[in-house]
């Protein structure tokens, strides 16, 4: 995902030039980004883009408003995520992969993944995630297994999965399928890939 | 018969109520930030307090089918504890915020010195960021109450067409009716009002400007009296579209005129995450 791709697929908002004036402005003054932000979902509506596919146009328009900031990337997201509501927060972790902060911002993951809220869950399992260390990456796979996020917003899923993943979602399996319920079928799949779980009509039929 | 609850404090209900509320026509309400019982000792409880009204509960409320916003201030209660304050100095940062549709609570508790400064200071608050009011009336000493409030109001310079003064009944109805305020009705089991007594009310003093809410918080309260009130009304010979108007329409207008009410999708499926029901969340 680059900024240009985000800025094209905004072109047709209902207020282009108030994105426009609001990127300038806070290309040269960094502070006017809190109540920009805040706005910019009124300005610029909430639907899907077609493309990229996944995006919002108020996620889009947040992401390219933290891209514009000439300076103190990480510094300006978290406080944007710590003030935010919870599609500012969603906007601030889809937009972390765009910006120039090493692992600086690991810790918006970490409370992204501890809340229930299922949109920021998934929005903390993108690209940025590949710094998120391997126990806490494993934590959150299983939790969007648990609270019915599918693992398809997992970014590298397959790359990252490992044997110890594959223990815990077997674990879940077997706890879930003694209560008599079922898991996800992308779950089980990926127990499959992984080599590591009996197919779940069987297990449920045994 | 759909319902918006332009007054309910969600925070304090269960998701059996939630489920109810659906069942019952339920679409849409706001939450009014006010006190919780326990006071509060510090501002950082009040910031838990605002950033739960606009990013958990309104997830909480979608899981069920209804569309939730809220109102943010300092109540009057708590403006009189030098602890709490200093929320006057965050509130702008939420006033921004998306889901929020109105300065409120605000108005009087006891009338005191620190509750005029806070009422007067949050309706400046509501003018400065273009927002409507939601004022509270007092329960105790209320008609001299919704007197001094109506004063406050009036110096304040808002237009009172973004004025609702709520929890009126039989007395204070008549002191704010010709103002051209909003009128709000809190419809409890005991207290307050009841659907017969509002029935009473809507045909003596129309539907116009009229609103009927819940109130329901952690006290004694029913969060489907607002249903039971729209059948009274058909029952005493009011038309479905004086129900919808009393019951939909009329909070509709009053806090859209804050530009932020979204009612979209409100007949989509809801909702869904990829196709996967998220009700399961945290199983």
């Amino acid at each position: 995902m680059t900024p240009d791709r985000l800025r094209a697929a905004l072109h047709d908002v209902s207020d282009p030039q108030w994105l426009d004036a609001a990127l300038r402005r806070v290309a040269t003054e960094p502070a006017a980004i809190a109540r920009l932000f805040a706005a910019a979902a009124r300005r610029c509506g909430r639907g899907p883009l077609p493309d990229p596919p996944g995006w919002t146009a108020d996620e889009a328009a947040r992401a390219l408003l933290l891209t514009a900031l000439p300076g103190d990337h990480a510094v300006l997201a978290d406080s944007l995520y710590r003030h935010g509501d919870a599609a500012e927060k969603r906007a601030v972790l889809r937009a972390l992969p765009l910006l120039p902060i090493g692992a600086e911002c690991v810790p918006l993951l970490h409370d992204a993944i501890r809340t229930n809220d299922t949109r920021l869950i998934a929005a903390a399992l993108g690209p940025y995630a590949r710094h998120l260390e391997q126990a806490a990456w494993r934590q959150a796979v299983l939790k969007c297994v648990f609270t019915g996020v599918p693992l398809a917003v997992v970014d590298d899923l397959d790359g990252r999965a490992d044997g110890e993943l594959a223990a815990m979602l077997a674990a879940l399996a077997a706890e879930r399928y003694a209560a008599g319920r079922s898991m996800p079928a992308d779950a089980t799949d990926l127990l499959a890939r992984l080599g590591a779980g009996s197919h779940p009509t069987t297990a449920l039929e045994a | 018969m759909r319902i918006f609850d332009p007054h309910i404090h969600m925070t304090s209900r269960t998701t059996d109520d939630y489920e109810r509320m659906a069942a019952a026509g339920v679409r849409a309400v706001v939450e009014p930030a006010f006190w919780l019982g326990q006071p509060r000792t510090s501002v950082d409880s009040f910031v838990d307090y605002f950033d739960s009204l606009i990013g958990w509960e309104p997830f909480r409320a979608g899981q069920f089918g209804v569309r939730h916003h809220a109102t943010v201030a300092l109540n009057p209660k708590e403006a009189n504890d030098p602890r709490c304050r200093p929320v006057l100095d965050v509130l702008p940062r939420y006033l921004d915020k998306d889901g929020v549709v109105a300065v409120g609570e605000i108005g009087y508790d006891s009338m005191t010195p620190a509750e005029d400064a806070a009422f007067a200071g949050q309706l400046a608050l509501a003018v400065a960021h273009d927002l409507p009011a939601l004022v509270h009336t007092p329960h105790r000493d209320k008609a001299r109450g919704v007197e001094r409030t109506l004063a406050v109001v009036a110096e304040s310079g808002i237009e009172p067409g973004r004025v609702l003064v709520d929890h009126l009944n039989e007395v204070t109805v008549k002191l704010v009716r010709d103002t051209g305020c909003w009128l709000g009705f809190s419809i409890y089991p005991e207290t307050k009002m009841s659907p017969p007594r509002m029935v009473e009310l809507l045909k003596t003093y129309g539907t116009e400007r009229m609103l009927v809410n819940s109130a329901a918080d952690w006290g004694r309260s029913d969060p489907l009296l607002t249903r039971a009130t729209g059948e009274a009304m058909l029952l005493a010979g009011f038309t479905e579209d004086d129900v919808d108007r009393v019951l939909w329409r009329n909070p509709v207008e009053f806090y859209g005129q804050s530009g932020r009410l979204d009612l979209s999708d409100l007949d989509a499926p809801e909702p869904t995450f990829a196709g996967n029901s998220i009700l399961r969340g945290g199983e």
